[in-house]
């Protein structure tokens, strides 16, 4: 599998996506922003987290607008995989790729910790190797993770199975680290091959760094 | 000429920003102080000389970059 890893000014983490990709064994390349085409033969978009354009205006406002952005969504539209993380779960948003929006986080502080999640729908590409029910560890890094949708939209997400995954405490209890509305923390589109989370399972590949959860994210999108 | 947009979250969206600045507010025995919502203000110099005109281009570049329409409102000002 080829997985494209868009790289933005201002994103942190494509190199630990990389990383994350090749410890399972497929090829990963990392794309400039400024490229309009995605390398032939991508099976995969990865949108990294960072801070793209330095976060102006709002979180990945700006990033939506670059050359390599047209081909992501492009790609998208066309039923490729798209897998946004954090800052790319952002832009994702800001693009129209998923619905709603983020706000700062709930207490106004950056957080940046392990978080339990709870696996609410495997039925999809990304979680398919997770059970429903699941609670996994991840670390989560943001200010702006308060995921925001309209009640019209919320009821639509439910609908149609695009709520993935919710932040919760070790035992599966409700633990909301942001204010996200119903403690939100992955969605993915109708189609299902565009998905979005705050959480970054690609810092969670070792055991020995605290997780390895984000493992079985990840491999999901292995053929 | 100079075009002002305010853009501010909309009404029903809880403003965390705006909660914590009330909640400092309060601490500073401002008590008078019933609610705080946090906006921005973009000041833009606009090269042209039609006031509808640019009333229209700054319209688009609200909707397409500089609000989020999703949970934010904006106004455009033409200051004196």
């Amino acid at each position: 599998m080829k997985v494209a890893v868009a790289v933005f000014p201002g994103t942190n983490c494509e190199m630990d996506t990389k990383y994350a990709f090749e410890k399972l064994g497929q090829e990963a390349v990392l794309v400039f922003h400024k490229e309009e085409k995605l390398p032939q033969g991508t099976d995969l978009v990865v949108l990294p987290g960072g801070f793209s354009y330095g976060d102006y205006l709002r979180s990945a406002a700006i990033a939506k607008f670059s050359p390599i952005m047209k081909a992501v969504i492009e790609f998208a539209n066309n039923g490729g995989y798209v897998l946004g993380i954090c800052n790319g779960f952002q832009m994702l948003l800001e693009a129209h790729l998923l619905p709603g929006a983020m706000k700062r986080n709930q207490n106004v502080h950056f957080v940046s910790k392990y978080q339990h999640l709870k696996v609410i729908d495997n039925n999809n590409q990304f979680l398919r190797k997770l059970s429903n029910n699941d609670i996994i560890n991840i670390p989560i890094a943001h200010g702006e993770g308060n995921y925001f949708i309209d009640k019209n939209g919320l009821k639509e997400l439910y609908i149609n199975n695009q709520v993935l995954l919710k932040y919760c405490d070790e035992n599966g209890n409700t633990d909301n680290p942001n204010g996200s509305i119903d403690e939100i923390a992955c969605i993915c589109n109708k189609n299902k091959n565009v998905f979005g989370l705050m959480p970054h399972p690609e810092r969670a590949m070792e055991t020995l760094l605290g997780s390895e959860d984000g493992v079985k994210m990840l491999q999901g999108f292995i053929k | 000429m100079k075009v002002i947009v305010n853009i501010q979250l909309k009404n029903g969206v809880l403003d965390p920003q705006g909660k914590a600045v009330h909640h400092a507010l309060s601490s500073l025995h401002f008590n008078e102080v019933s609610d705080v919502r946090i906006g921005k203000q973009i000041i833009l110099e606009i090269n042209e000389n039609d006031k509808t005109k640019a009333q229209q281009r700054v319209q688009v570049m609200c909707e397409e970059l500089l609000a989020n329409t999703v949970i934010e409102t904006y106004s455009i000002e033409f200051p004196a």
